[in-house]
């Protein structure tokens, strides 16, 4: 009996403890994995974990750049900025911001990039067009639509006097500038967009356009519906988010052109950061800031989890 | 009554000629099967018949109504795609339903929510529900109406896409290579299937393969295609027994016809490798030819008596028959035999074997592959020199 236990189960002793072989061996192979991870997992501090606790650490302070002392203050950061008509002018705004580039940038890239795709000729020449203004410096551009939007010579306001129509103070009108902001997110983001529709149409296969055609599937509606549209879910889906999350991101723009004004009609969350940690030098409630914004790439991420990977068609 | 006219169908693509001159009538309700080896145009074909290709010159009829021009949805046919292209985001009850949906509503009826509100939308899909049910039932279907195509076996995929097609209740039926993506076992069972259908619902069947065995079991006539032309058409016997060209013989039939190089020599008397069968040409002409004969045509005899000599080099035992493969000087390839089950146990690998066959089972074939008749003749066979 003892003899066939020991030969099902050579590893237990008689104490029932794994021998010391058995132990120091185990250590060994924790020890070469963690060797391993070590390079990923010390930049991984270095660069994303340790900035984000430094972050969410900071905000519990009333750190101001540059000073040689700071205190923790709890919660006050976050009780001044919830109570600050800024920060609440300067959340709708970028809220708005994104509610109006995320679907004209989705809507406007998948356009393209139909009909891109129904071309047979030019196709490069047209995909490289919409594709400058994404990699093209925001900055210099944002310049550019800087002199193009100028009330009395700029480009725009030159052709709607052309064709009749009023010109209009782009930058400076309160109801028109976040609006303006958008159009310029459009332009920049939409080429990124196509691109990424243009990748997920040419994976579509052709025998599914051909059944949808002996189905009686006529109109170019109609066998978008059938076909094209679901099978780019996971695509759009994708789209969506990296849209959402770069809009959320503006800057450059508002930036250069408006500073947030006038007032503070295109006041965005990024910038409130940057002008309340650099230009006040209020680090601690700029970390604040960054902490919510924190929070609302997160929940993009959280709900990217829970709708794309649930509702993916391969 | 939809009976099917091509009349000298050609399709060039770029500067290649892939039809050149395709006629071909199909009578309403037959199976016919367009059947030939990979490249030959016979997707092409059926795919300018069903309309998704625009033909270079010629023209087809369906139901006696020229149809060019005219696009796929409204032609009134129906497709079963190899892959079977079954819409992965639908059920497979939508996915049967979608031929019924585009025809019976318009496309406000078909929108989303919108739909529920206009009067008839609930009539219609009553109507598509209980049409579709009544096929799925006909297919074996009920029981994975809600599932979606990735949950299925490629069977039961073969099954819906087969649905899909009749629920259309179609002129004609286009089938392009059905089983190609199926196990071996399934695709004998399906043909069966098939078959059946096709008797049970009585409409055209134009089904291409490129496997002879699924064209012979299961049409009513046969087109073989080779190179963009219909080399020929008749039923699976005509082609078996009768094959026109050198070519429909080799392709026809598993394993391949072998083929010998003769002489016809004077008076139309063949020659095969040196020995003279009772064998003239039905029309005169001499020169080389080319004989073929079946597997099942050939038998072993003494080496003394057989008409061919050569060595046993491989023999294969499939259960119900049994291969030998022979090597020969009359033959560049080896030679293959079939023999019924058991025999031929006691020949060794390498052992000198003769082979014989019936002067009447040899087909022949001029130079360049065309059929030439033969006929017996009466006389005895000379002795070698003679």
């Amino acid at each position: 009996m003892a003899d066939s236990a020991a030969a099902l189960s050579p590893v237990r002793a008689s104490s029932g403890a794994p021998p010391l072989r058995m132990r120091l061996s185990a250590i060994k192979r924790g020890l070469a994995t963690l060797s391993l991870l070590l390079p990923a997992l010390t930049l991984m501090l270095l660069l994303l974990i340790g900035p984000v606790a430094a972050v969410l650490v900071m905000s519990l302070t009333d750190y101001q750049l540059g000073s040689p002392t700071w205190s923790f203050i709890g919660v006050q950061n976050y009780v001044d900025l919830f109570g600050d008509r800024v920060f609440w002018r300067s959340l709708s705004n970028t809220l708005l911001y994104v509610a109006i580039v995320v679907p004209v940038s989705v809507a406007l890239g998948l356009g393209t990039a139909l009909l891109i795709e129904a071309r047979s000729s030019l196709q490069f020449f047209y995909r490289s067009v919409f594709f400058i203004p994404v990699m093209a410096t925001l900055i210099a551009m944002a310049i550019s639509w800087e002199y193009m939007l100028h009330p009395q010579f700029g480009l725009i306001n030159l052709m709607f006097k052309a064709v009749g129509l009023p010109a209009r103070a782009w930058l400076s009108d309160p109801a028109l500038v976040l609006p303006t902001l958008a159009v310029i997110g459009v332009w920049q983001l939409f080429g990124f967009n196509m691109v990424l529709f243009l990748a997920g149409l040419v994976s579509i296969p052709q025998h599914l356009y051909e059944a949808a055609e002996m189905d009686g599937a006529r109109s170019a509606w109609s066998r978008f519906r059938l076909v094209t549209w679901p099978m780019l879910g996971p695509v759009t889906m994708f789209v969506v988010l990296i849209s959402a999350i770069r809009s959320f991101q503006v800057f450059d723009t508002v930036h250069v052109l408006t500073k947030g004004g006038p007032s503070k009609a295109s006041e965005v969350l990024l910038y409130t950061m940057y002008s309340e940690g650099f230009e006040f030098f209020r680090s601690g409630l700029a970390a604040t800031i960054a902490v919510v914004f924190l929070g609302f790439v997160l929940l993009l991420t959280l709900l990217k989890a829970r709708f794309i990977d649930k509702r993916v068609h391969y | 009554m939809a009976p099917v006219r091509l009349r000298d169908i050609r399709k060039r693509f770029d500067r290649i000629d892939v039809l050149k001159g395709v006629d071909l009538d199909i009578a309403d309700g037959e199976f016919i099967s367009l059947v030939g080896p990979s490249g030959c145009g016979k997707s092409t074909l059926l795919r300018i018949i069903a309309g998704l290709e625009r033909q270079t010159s010629g023209s087809v009829e369906i139901g006696g109504e020229t149809v060019d021009g005219v696009p796929p949805a409204a032609r009134n046919l129906a497709m079963v795609f190899q892959s079977y292209a079954l819409y992965p985001h639908l059920s497979v009850f939508d996915n049967i339903a979608v031929p019924l949906r585009m025809r019976r509503m318009s496309a406000l009826q078909r929108a989303p929510l919108l739909r529920w509100l206009l009067p008839g939308t609930r009539a219609a899909e009553r109507g598509i529900r209980e049409d579709t049910g009544k096929v799925a039932e006909l297919l074996g279907l009920e029981a994975l109406l809600a599932r979606k195509p990735a949950q299925l076996s490629g069977g039961q995929r073969q099954r819906v896409a087969v649905g899909r097609a009749i629920v259309r209740d179609p002129r004609a039926f286009l089938l392009d290579e059905p089983l190609s993506n199926l196990d071996a076992k399934l695709r004998v069972h399906m043909r069966t299937e098939i078959a059946q259908l096709h008797r049970r619902l009585g409409v055209t069947f134009i089904y291409v393969t490129h496997d002879q065995a699924e064209a012979m079991t299961m049409s009513d006539r046969i087109a073989v295609m080779m190179d963009g032309d219909i080399v020929q058409v008749g039923t699976p016997e005509e082609i078996y027994d009768d094959p026109q060209h050198l070519r429909v013989a080799e392709f026809i039939g598993s394993p391949k016809t072998n083929v010998f190089d003769a002489e016809a020599g004077a008076g139309g008397r063949i020659t095969l490798a040196g020995r003279p069968l009772p064998l003239v040409l039905a029309r005169p002409g001499s020169g080389k030819v080319r004989i073929g004969l079946r597997p099942e045509a050939l038998s072993l005899a003494p080496v003394s008596e057989a008409i061919i000599e050569g060595r046993l080099s491989h023999r294969e035992n499939l259960g119900a028959e049994v291969l030998l493969h022979i090597e020969a000087t009359a033959s560049p390839q080896p030679i293959i035999v079939r023999l019924d089950h058991g025999k031929a146990r006691t020949v060794a690998p390498g052992a000198p074997v003769g082979v014989t066959f019936a002067p009447a089972s040899a087909l022949c074939f001029d130079a360049v592959g065309r059929r030439f008749p033969l006929v017996e003749t009466a006389v005895l066979r000379e002795a070698v020199n003679g």
